[in-house]
């Protein structure tokens, strides 16, 4: 009788839980770290890559960013099955804000709409909430650079800096120590680095274990950069935690 | 025989629109306020059938309300115009609404683009300009604005370009328009300079009614 409450996301608790809601999150708990860092040049975003192999051919250069829009970043630590359909979703989301506004969605309406979608798999249908939480980067003309967090429950929130992830209790004990309001990109490049370093396994990073975007104003318009391998090395480097032996584990 | 006639100047939009209420060739009303305000910053003045007007007109003004609440920002005048056009271009294949619209809104600073300009016609041709004149107003002022309209302009410039338009209306048209409401909106939000009930200018309808002699009964 102990799991009479487990089965269903739609039933409460005696104690007024939603155990498949605490359990997505729980999930959420083992997945890759994903830090993101507000500066006032732009937003940092930086998540560990949990490769299974050497051997597996990466099709795409990114598994845990996505591009919303040209103004609009995310990441994702969860299920990345589970995180395909929202991105889907978000990406149409935007695509039709545009169409009816000629301009470009405001971030938090498009984190609305897709918190929207988490909370209804809490509620109706009973099947399995989205075990999925999203940090979205991205900057507008209402608020300029922003940083938000969602989890499985539809819940979402502006961040200065937070993490998703494995061990994010602690990254969030850096962060809160270690964060600024005045912090230029590189502070906050070095920042997500810090964290990172303290929140994955082994006290020394690659690149390939990691990926880097930010989110920068350009003349006017809204510019996304993947970092490269490189600059990657180059940052480590300079974090002086860059991994002697690149050969993969 | 509507006429609308809008100018942008130096940080504001003037719309003026006559008042007059026709059926046929019969006037009905002559205190029609044609230029409805949307939000705080935001001007919509429509010729066409008028009942199409209203309704469309509330409409967008609700689903501009919807929206404000719903992300606590408020909308820009551009994404305004342009949801209006997509409005007004997907009823055009169901239930068309017969109204050509003028825009007018002020963004403030600092993430606003200050004053702008808008038309869309009931086909959903959704244009941004400088001046604008919808209804019977287009055949007669579009020279005069061509003319006399300069880049900002003060309100006080601006009014007067405005009233030769309404005077070349007057003097052209064979259809009277006696008297015409004149709004402006800036930062300071919306501005009513010439109310459409005003009593001064024109022979009002009530007053015809008094003026009328009184019937004697004979015995």
């Amino acid at each position: 009788m102990a799991r009479r409450y487990d089965s269903r996301t739609t039933t409460f608790s005696p104690e007024g839980r939603l155990f498949q809601v605490e359990y997505a999150m729980e999930a959420i708990g083992n997945a890759g770290a994903a830090v993101g860092v507000l500066s006032t040049e732009g937003v940092v975003l930086a998540a560990e890559k949990k490769t299974a192999s050497k051997l597996l051919d990466t099709m795409k250069r990114s598994e845990k960013m996505y591009k919303i829009d040209s103004h609009i970043m995310c990441a994702v630590a969860g299920i990345t099955a589970d995180a395909n359909i929202l991105i889907n979703q978000a990406r149409l989301a935007a695509q039709r804000y545009a169409f009816s506004y000629q301009e470009p969605i405001p971030v938090e309406h498009l984190l609305q709409q897709i918190c929207d979608t988490k909370q209804t798999y809490t509620q109706f249908g009973g099947l399995r909430p989205f075990g999925v939480s999203f940090l979205f980067a991205g900057w507008d003309v209402h608020y300029g650079f922003q940083l938000y967090q969602s989890d499985p429950s539809g819940n979402y929130g502006g961040w200065k800096a937070t993490s998703i992830g494995a061990n994010s209790n602690a990254a969030s004990s850096i962060l809160k120590s270690d964060y600024k309001d005045d912090m230029k990109l590189t502070d906050a490049l070095s920042l997500a680095i810090k964290v990172l370093t303290k929140t994955m396994d082994s006290a020394t990073l690659s690149p390939e274990k990691l990926e880097i975007s930010t989110v920068c104003l350009k003349d006017g318009s809204v510019v996304h950069h993947q970092l490269t391998d490189k600059e990657l090395e180059s940052l480590l480097n300079k974090a002086g935690v860059l991994a002697s032996d690149k050969s993969d584990s | 025989m509507e006429s609308v006639i809008a100018l942008e100047g130096d940080g504001f939009v003037i719309i003026a629109a006559d008042v007059s209420n026709a059926r046929s060739i019969v006037v009905m009303k002559d205190d029609v306020d044609k230029i409805r305000v949307l939000d705080d910053h935001k001007l919509f003045a429509a010729v066409g059938d008028p009942g199409d007007v209203s309704k469309f007109f509330e409409h967008i003004q609700k689903d501009v309300k919807l929206y404000n609440m719903r992300s606590g920002i408020t909308i820009s005048t551009a994404a305004m115009a342009n949801y209006t056009r997509g409005e007004l271009a997907r009823f055009l294949r169901r239930s068309p609404f017969q109204c050509n619209v003028v825009m007018a809104g002020y963004d403030p600073a600092p993430n606003g683009a200050g004053p702008s300009l808008y038309t869309c016609d009931y086909l959903g041709t959704l244009a941004k300009l400088k001046f604008a004149a919808e209804g019977y107003a287009q055949y007669f002022v579009l020279s005069t604005l061509d003319r006399y309209w300069k880049k900002n302009m003060s309100v006080e410039d601006g009014l007067a370009v405005i009233k030769k338009c309404i005077a070349e209306v007057q003097t052209r048209f064979v259809v009277s328009q006696r008297r015409f409401a004149i709004k402006v909106v800036s930062k300071d939000g919306v501005k009513v300079l010439e109310a459409a009930d005003s009593t001064t200018p024109g022979k009002k309808m009530d007053a015809m009614e008094t003026e009328a002699p009184a019937q004697t009964v004979s015995a």
